[in-house]
């Protein structure tokens, strides 16, 4: 029996000082059409940290995630019962009121497979300074350079700048993209299953990069691997059946979680 | 060492292969039924009107002597009437499919809209001649004009556009527009950046067969009164004084090549039979053209869109 999602704050955590919050799920409840695949989900984003959703697919860790920047907007039917607050502003994300392009500016999002647009690797990244109006040659390619170099890509595109991104392979794609959604210095990075799509070595690249990346801005990754949930994040939260079974310190959930479920799902008895 | 029952199965296979070589040999006839047709009509035509395809065949009017008579008004009045309907049709059909497809909310409204567009390509185009005569020539006083013929032949061809930019965004993967979306785009941005650009060579290549289709069409044309026999070209569109241009030819009495071609089968000489022929070869050319553009367009602008 699953026991209602509670929100678990890493309470045992030994460093002295918590980090602060970025942003607060609280009760968040998602309905596609009249399936619910969210229910009452409470759980922080701390700042400046990895957070991992792990659960076996199904269970609603990339319709959470896509709560975060208003995705479901895209497709009717769609609803959202509960809040998401996001600081310093504590602006309710899924408010009514507020615009889900603004909450897309602030929020960016890597998406399972490369995504890339069927244009140059410049025109790529700088697709969301146009879209904010930036028009300053200089300004662009300042922010594109920058970008792609937190991205880990600019040494092997920046000879090649204007070439079709489809050129690029399968990982550097994929770091093409996160350099696109790092151009707009967005407060949150949202990662969907990023390797998903990619071999062993790409996805080791990935991985340290977003290892690189926290210093720079909050991220929440989804990942159907546990390993990976291990390896990059600083939290963890485990779902299952659209439920937060449980939410702490990565080191904790994996060594001693406190929850049954959980930790037959991460020994690999069950999903 | 040899299974016992494999000559039975060879011959089984080579009893079935008859069947392979049977069909093959019938598709190939079937095809050529087709091809051969087109081939022969062309090639007659060819034959026929190769005395008559001399330069002066396009620079002459059109003329009671068959020798004299040329496609010069029809050839120009083709080309102007092409010219409307492209302007016309293009930007009403892209907008309305991109409207339809990515605007639009999914009910049964839109549902009727769209079955009624794909039932409109199926509509007869005399229907659409009878329907622009009432309408263009005498309740907006358009009169026999290039102007009418272009709108006529712009409804004609637009549920050709129409359909064939619906099915040209709906190629683009979801993906793509959730990456521009997720980016902060507004629904207008992601398709003037990216839908619309990636789905510029399906576009053209529904605009060109549109147009390609609707260059051979006569039967609306003739309804809304083109003139038959017609001895001078419209006024110019562009001028050497100011202001340059000018929109008086829209107004002009004109012809088509295939009412051209129409008007020289209905004479009882023989002559004129050639100059037919001649007339038919140029517009299956035009058309042909037309598609062999197409086809090199699409070729061009995908190279760089692969999902």
């Amino acid at each position: 029996m699953l026991t209602p999602a509670v929100l678990v704050r890493p309470a045992t955590h030994t460093d002295a000082e918590t980090p602060a919050t970025k942003a607060e799920a609280k009760d968040l409840s998602f309905y596609y059409g009249g399936f619910q695949a969210l229910k009452n989900i409470s759980m922080i984003l701390h700042e400046k940290k990895v957070t991992a959703l792990i659960g076996p697919s199904g269970c609603g860790k990339s319709t959470f995630l896509r709560c975060f920047n208003r995705m479901h907007d895209l497709y009717p039917g769609n609803r959202y019962e509960g809040e998401i607050r996001f600081h310093p502003d504590d602006t309710n994300l899924l408010g009514r009121d507020v615009d889900p392009i603004e909450v897309r500016m602030r929020i960016s999002m890597v998406f399972q497979k490369p995504n890339p647009f069927p244009k140059s690797i410049f025109e790529n990244v700088a697709y969301g300074l146009r879209v904010r109006g930036l028009r300053s040659r200089r300004a662009i390619e300042e922010k594109v350079e920058q970008a792609l170099r937190r991205a880990a890509l600019w040494d092997e595109a920046k000879d090649r700048l204007q070439d079709l991104a489809f050129n690029l392979s399968g990982g550097q794609q994929q770091r093409l993209c996160i350099a696109r959604a790092l151009a707009t210095d967005p407060e949150i990075l949202l990662f969907d299953e990023p390797t998903s799509a990619l071999d062993p070595i790409a996805t080791t690249s990935i991985e340290e990069l977003i290892h690189n990346l926290k210093d720079k801005v909050t991220i929440l990754i989804v990942t159907h691997n546990m390993q990976q949930a291990a390896r990059v994040s600083d939290y963890t939260a485990y779902m299952y059946l659209g439920e937060l079974v449980e939410f702490g310190v990565t080191d904790e959930i994996f060594i001693k979680p406190r929850k049954k479920e959980t930790e037959d799902y991460i020994t690999g008895r069950f999903g | 060492m040899e299974h016992p029952n494999l000559a039975a199965i060879r011959n089984l296979i080579a009893r079935h292969k008859r069947w392979d070589a049977a069909f093959a040999v019938f598709g190939l006839l079937c095809l050529m039924i087709g091809v051969l047709t087109f081939v022969s009509l062309f090639t007659e035509m060819a034959v026929n009107g190769a005395a008559r395809l001399d330069w002066d065949f396009f620079t002459n009017y059109p003329s009671r002597r068959a020798s004299q008579a040329g496609i010069l008004s029809a050839w120009v009045g083709s080309t102007l009437v092409m010219l409307v309907t492209a302007v016309v049709a293009v930007p009403l059909g892209v907008a309305s499919a991109v409207y339809l497809e990515e605007y639009a909310p999914k009910n049964w409204m839109t549902d009727i809209i769209e079955i009624n567009i794909t039932n409109l390509a199926g509509v007869p185009s005399i229907v659409y001649g009878l329907l622009a005569l009432g309408l263009f020539v005498y309740q907006f006083g358009l009169g026999q004009s290039i102007l009418s013929a272009g709108l006529t032949l712009a409804l004609l061809i637009l549920p050709v556009v129409i359909v064939a930019t619906r099915e040209a965004m709906r190629s683009i993967p979801q993906h793509i527009r959730e990456g521009a979306y997720a980016l902060g785009a507004t629904q207008w941005q992601t398709v003037k950046d990216h839908l619309l650009p990636y789905s510029s060579p399906g576009i053209l290549t529904g605009v060109i067969i549109g147009m390609a289709r609707a260059i051979g069409e006569t039967a609306p044309i003739i309804t809304i009164g083109a003139l038959t026999f017609i001895a001078f070209l419209p006024p110019s569109p562009v001028s050497a004084d100011p202001p340059y241009l000018s929109f008086e030819w829209l107004m002009s009495p004109f012809t088509v090549m295939p009412i051209q071609m129409f008007n020289w089968t209905s004479r009882p000489e023989a002559a004129f039979q050639s100059n037919a022929a001649a007339a038919g070869f140029v517009l299956v050319f035009m058309t042909l053209a037309m598609n062999g553009l197409a086809i090199w367009l699409r070729y061009r602008l995908r190279k760089n869109i692969k999902w």
